[in-house]
């Protein structure tokens, strides 16, 4: 940086010291809190109350949500990029725009209305449920609740990513000869891998730790519709706070691991910019050896 | 093959069609259909339920004093928290693009924490640091500064919310300014607070204002990082996300829906502002 735009050392530490007391306070204290709260009565009583059995069913209920949410995204999101990144047509800052609804409802209101349609007081509600099928304080309603909000995840990262790749490689290989899944599993994909995996990850974050519209949509009954973030809710109004924060301790570290993880994404997006060639080199089949 | 590989696509032989790539068909119909299941008709329909109260029972289920109280409550701490975010975004912005120093990658990262964490663990993380007997909270006892449990603990979740929003839309603005204009200004004889006002704040104020208006939406119809802080006093501390989930329970779905619908129209509007913010920047940024 030229000297002229060096700022004076006191101002300088100030505004670092500033930014960092900002940090603390908001995010490291809390961060601390949560693993302190848990382990106050020693590692043991955190894990008895994280092999409890609702703690159980609301871990391997958060896990099953994840394991339907996060495919369908993955696959809405390849298809809305696909469609969005390499093609024209008419009305596409419409689809994109509604892409991002999700991002601009409050989840309480994505719950709200999902009940509105499916609740029992619904026509169609009452319809679902003459067939057997109740979807509100039930399983099918949690996930819809669940994918409503993390719908915009992985296309909103997918999209500029397969945007600033441009076209000409994709069309090299249709020339080629190469069909379209070819072209997807062999040009395009290798090309956004990095975005492609943090739309996954923070997809994923999302799913297991969504909270306010599944707790609309949940009925809160223990043992069979509590996520846990809703276990974590339950466990604290009853002041039982190591359960609770041993839970919450839980979906802390995937956040932590899910941050991590994004770092070293990014580290090696900056390193896949500083030496392209290298990068293609090492890890892509040259156009001009795809099967024809 | 680097013959066929070289023909302008206009001649290429046989499918090649108007510069299209295969597959248009299938993924814009899966986007749009699974758009439309998942987003679209719980929007609509449950929108058009709310047209069922007639114009009379929606004003009178929105000017409740109850309901007044928590709308003015949630947009009225959104609308401060979004306003500190923007101010302690661009100091984190600035910190992290201009000033090495040690684990500045670690905080970089960290940064995104609200976004990842679940905000039910924010939530209670926050409440169990900032009430009386926190670790924070305990030190602002003496002073009489009550956090938690008063609209003051409302607008440190929401601040905690919208951080990584303000600090995101700032950075990478601040990243690409061509650090020449700020060598001119000093070239010609301005102070160092003179170039601040006049050459880089006129170069982030749209991004200030985005990560501003992205924090508000998002504070306005946060629930999780809220409740456990709140203390949810009826007309003191209850948002109004609270209070529809509160009338779901009494099953008032005419009157949750009502709420709703305010909230939607204004975060919509918000949208719009947002689009218009960033179509101005873009305009301003093509003259520069």
């Amino acid at each position: 940086m030229p000297l002229m735009l060096q700022d004076p050392p006191l101002i300088r530490r100030a505004l670092i010291a500033g930014a960092l007391l900002v940090l603390g306070i908001l995010l490291v204290v809390p961060l601390a809190a949560v693993f302190t709260e848990a382990l106050r009565l020693g590692l043991g009583t955190a894990l008895t109350a994280l092999t409890e059995p609702d703690a159980l069913h609301a871990i391997l209920l958060t896990v099953l949500m994840a394991a339907i949410c996060v495919p369908l995204n993955l696959v809405f999101g390849l298809a809305a990029s696909w469609a969005v990144a390499k093609h024209d047509f008419w009305g596409k800052s419409l689809l994109v725009t509604l892409i991002d609804l999700p991002f601009s409802v409050s989840p309480v209101i994505a719950g709200l209305m999902l009940v509105m349609v499916f609740g029992l007081h619904s026509f169609l509600g009452g319809l679902l449920e003459g067939w057997g099928l109740q979807v509100i304080f039930a399983l099918p309603g949690m996930v819809l609740a669940t994918l409503f909000i993390t719908f915009p995840f992985v296309a909103r990262e997918l999209i500029p990513a397969m945007q600033a790749t441009g076209r000409e490689e994709e069309q090299a290989a249709y020339l080629l000869g190469a069909n379209g899944w070819q072209i997807l599993w062999r040009v395009t994909l290798p090309n956004v891998r990095w975005a492609l995996l943090y739309g996954v990850l923070l997809c994923n974050a999302r799913a297991m730790g969504e909270f306010g519209a599944v707790s609309v949509v949940s009925g809160h009954i223990r043992g069979e519709t509590n996520t846990i973030p809703l276990q974590v809710e339950i466990l604290y109004n009853e002041y039982n706070f190591v359960a609770a924060f041993a839970l919450a301790a839980v979906l802390t570290l995937l956040a932590l691991l899910t941050l991590s993880a994004k770092s070293v994404i990014e580290w090696q997006v900056r390193r896949q910019r500083a030496h392209p060639e290298a990068e293609r080199l090492t890890n892509r089949v040259p156009l001009h050896q795809l099967p024809r | 093959m680097s013959a066929t590989a070289s023909l302008p696509l206009a001649t290429a032989p046989g499918r090649y069609r108007g510069g299209g790539l295969p597959g248009f068909g299938l993924s814009l119909g899966y986007t749009v259909t699974s758009l439309t299941l998942v987003v679209l008709i719980p929007l609509a329909v449950g929108l058009w339920q709310a047209t069922d109260l007639g114009w009379g029972g929606f004003w009178h289920a929105v000017t409740q004093p109850r309901v007044l109280a928590a709308l003015r409550l949630s947009f009225v701490t959104a609308a401060i928290a979004g306003a500190v975010n923007a101010a302690v975004g661009v100091l984190l912005a600035w910190v992290l693009t201009r000033y090495p120093f040690p684990g500045r990658r670690v905080v970089d990262a960290l940064i995104d924490l609200p976004f990842a964490l679940p905000t039910a663990v924010a939530g209670i993380a926050l409440t169990s640091v900032y009430a009386p007997n926190g670790w924070i909270g305990q030190l602002c006892a003496p002073l009489g500064l009550r956090i938690a449990f008063t609209p003051l603990g409302i607008g440190l979740a929401l601040i905690f919310v919208g951080l990584p929003f303000a600090v995101r839309t700032v950075q990478p603005v601040l990243e690409n300014l061509d650090q020449e204009l700020e060598e001119a200004a000093a070239t010609l004889g301005a102070s160092r607070l003179q170039t601040l006002w006049r050459v880089v704040l006129p170069a982030i104020w749209p991004a200030v204002l985005t990560g501003f208006a992205l924090a508000f939406g998002r504070g306005v119809g946060e629930y999780g990082s809220v409740i456990f802080i709140a203390g949810n006093m009826p007309l003191k501390t209850e948002i109004a996300p609270l209070l529809i989930v509160t009338k779901l329970e009494q099953f008032d779905y005419a009157g949750a829906t009502a709420i709703a619908v305010v909230m939607l129209v204004i975060a919509f509007l918000c949208l719009l502002a947002i689009n218009l913010l960033q179509r101005w920047a873009g305009r301003r940024a093509g003259l520069a």
